[in-house]
């Protein structure tokens, strides 16, 4: 009962932050106007933060580690990567590229093989150690950004115009297209795993035990290797990279809710992602006055709170 | 004898190639241009290469034997990130003031951030070999995004980030010299070899042979920050090199350090210079910056270190 609670309590708070940031200085005159700017803006936050929430609960799941997010993993440098090499293989003006949805399509069945290479060579071994592999995807992020940059450099000035856009997303350029057509998939995504939720409950309870319990283990992997793709994909298209979000939302999602049934974790992670950046980015438009990015806080924070959870998941 | 013969095949390799057309023959009848071109910009290039390359991949060694761990190198433990946080200090709150106090902010920065990771590192209990470069390479990220909170504040993101792109192309005549600090540093880390080995098998041992163990370590790290600042400094950031270089050097050498610091110095000059060549090469006339080719290489070479590290694999 008092989860329940605790849920109504985050879903006003979303509420109520939502209205805040759309309905500031309305008035009959302007509504038009500001709405129109603000909307895309708050549904791109709204809709990246659910998917960065849900897709690092799911991938902790998988894997049954509590540090281990997407992120940190590199998969949004990866997504950043796929969008230059379009564009440097296919040109800027391909249909690859400005068509959102073919270009989605092929960022995502990359990122798919990607994630299906690197995580089929760990967990074949017997005894895979987590910190190796995080440090495996740690470096894995920051060879993909240097391979990007290189492929910039190599570019051509006017092809380099049309990527700039997608590697410096950022909240207050958002596409509004790109923002309509994306509550589709994340939509589908979310029913789907409302449907599957009480086989991720069992996931939890680690690879053997659900092996025991009747689940085909390599099944549900990939199948949520190409969820967590997709949703990566969503949000890092959305407003861009954001290393530890998903790893802070998932643990205070954890903190807060005793429960261990997926049905309530994902949304009470989605709720507490769209109230946390919401929240941040309201206070660094209106309290820090523009004076830096949310992404920068949130590395800070983040950076440090890793650092606790790595040392006291080594501890215990 | 065949080592020597490489060096100078690639470093004559890189004396002729670049932009400015420039002809042996042309040296050779003592035409002005080409002199110029070729003292002016050639020479101290190639010295700049050799001694960074040589200066980083010391610090790498010498980090880890004071962090006792195989995968420390100035670009795991913080250390740049550090230089490069006391660089936007001296930009932003002593920006009247001339290079000498820039420099001294970035070694100040640098070796006070290298010491805090150095002293956290000994509270932790449980030291596995992967843990301490993820840690490390955290608290770079953090110290990293509190360079660009302050950039961000006085718009110095851009100039930062020129910076922050390893580049041997501006290095000329006059501006590059603070570079030599490398050789009485890594002459001083080779004299201290035999005590850094010592530190490396922890602290009791080394307190139990009678040696001043806070002392060594403090050392390294100064030995370390100077090596690895004064390279940020000039050139700018050269990720993993100090990394991979020592690691490539043991695996075939043995762990002596007393006997592996030249090879390492010698193959970690030849690596930037292989680089350094190459970059130029790609898409002549232009350049491509060594940072992006050397974390290219070096980042491939890391992931497979790790991977065949049989402790943890």
């Amino acid at each position: 009962m008092r989860d329940r609670y605790k849920l109504i309590i985050l879903a006003v708070a979303a509420i109520v932050i939502t209205a805040v940031f759309l309905g500031k200085g309305l008035n009959a005159d302007n509504y038009q106007f500001f709405l129109s700017r603000r909307s895309p803006k708050v549904l791109a936050i709204i809709f990246a933060s659910i998917a960065i929430a849900v897709s690092s609960l799911i991938f902790q799941t998988i894997t049954n580690n509590r540090i281990l997010t997407p992120s940190i993993m590199g998969f949004d440098s990866l997504y950043l990567l796929t969008q230059v090499l379009i564009v440097s293989l296919f040109g800027g003006m391909s249909s690859l590229f400005i068509d959102a949805k073919l270009n989605f399509l092929a960022s995502t069945t990359l990122m798919m093989l990607f994630s299906t290479i690197l995580f089929g060579l760990y967990f074949r071994k017997k005894g895979a150690n987590i910190f190796s592999l995080l440090l495996v995807g740690v470096v894995c992020g920051s060879l993909f950004d240097s391979i990007a940059q290189f492929l910039m450099m190599v570019m051509d000035p006017n092809e380099f115009m049309n990527v700039q856009d997608s590697m410096f997303a950022s909240f207050n350029n958002v596409n509004g297209e790109l923002v309509y057509w994306s509550m589709f998939p994340l939509a589908l995504i979310l029913i789907y795993l409302f449907k599957v939720a009480s086989t991720l409950d069992v996931f939890w309870l680690g690879k053997d035990n659900a092996t025991s319990l009747g689940i085909n283990t390599d099944k549900v992997v990939r199948k949520m290797m190409f969820v967590i793709a997709l949703l990566i994909s969503i949000s890092t298209a959305l407003i861009g990279p954001v290393l530890f979000f998903g790893l802070i939302v998932v643990a205070l999602t954890r903190q807060l809710f005793s429960s261990y049934q997926h049905s309530v974790l994902v949304t009470a992670t989605s709720l507490l992602a769209v109230v946390m950046l919401l929240g941040g980015q309201w206070v660094v438009e209106n309290l820090l006055g523009f004076q830096t990015t949310i992404s920068v806080i949130i590395n800070f924070f983040g950076g440090i709170y890793f650092l606790f959870l790595l040392l006291r998941n080594k501890l215990n | 004898m065949l080592m020597g013969l490489g060096i100078i095949i690639l470093g004559l390799s890189s004396l002729f190639i670049g932009a400015a057309d420039m002809q042996l023959q042309a040296i050779l009848a003592g035409d002005t241009d080409a002199l110029t071109i070729f003292f002016v910009s050639r020479v101290p290039r190639l010295i700049a290469i050799c001694l960074a390359g040589a200066g980083l991949s010391v610090a790498g060694l010498v980090m880890q034997q004071v962090c006792q761990n195989r995968f420390a190198s100035p670009s795991t433990t913080g250390t740049i990130d550090c230089a490069m946080l006391g660089y936007v200090f001296a930009l932003v709150f002593a920006s009247n003031s001339n290079s000498t106090v820039t420099m001294l902010s970035i070694f100040t920065f640098s070796i006070l951030g290298t010491l805090l990771f150095v002293q956290f590192l000994q509270r932790l209990k449980f030291k596995n070999v992967i843990l301490v470069p993820l840690i490390g390479i955290m608290y770079g990220n953090i110290v990293g995004s509190l360079t660009t909170f302050i950039a961000y504040k006085y718009d110095l993101v851009q100039s930062l980030s020129a910076w922050t792109v390893a580049n041997f192309s501006s290095v000329l005549r006059g501006n590059f010299e603070l570079l030599y600090v490398a050789i009485p540093a890594s002459i001083l880390a080779y004299l201290y070899a035999s005590r850094f080995s010592a530190a490396s098998m922890g602290e009791s041992f080394a307190k139990n042979i009678g040696l001043d163990y806070k002392k060594v370590v403090f050392i390294g790290v100064v030995i370390v920050a100077v090596l690895s600042s004064s390279v940020v400094m000039i050139v700018g950031m050269i990720p993993f090199l100090g990394l991979i270089v020592p690691n490539v050097v043991s695996l075939f050498k043995g762990d002596n350090m007393r006997k592996n610091l030249p090879f390492t110095a010698y193959w970690g000059a030849v690596l930037v210079l292989c680089c350094d060549v190459l970059g130029r090469v790609v898409i002549f006339p232009y350049e491509v910056p060594i940072s992006m080719i050397i974390s290219i290489v070096g980042g491939v070479v890391f992931i497979y270190l790790v991977m065949r590290d049989k402790s943890n694999a």
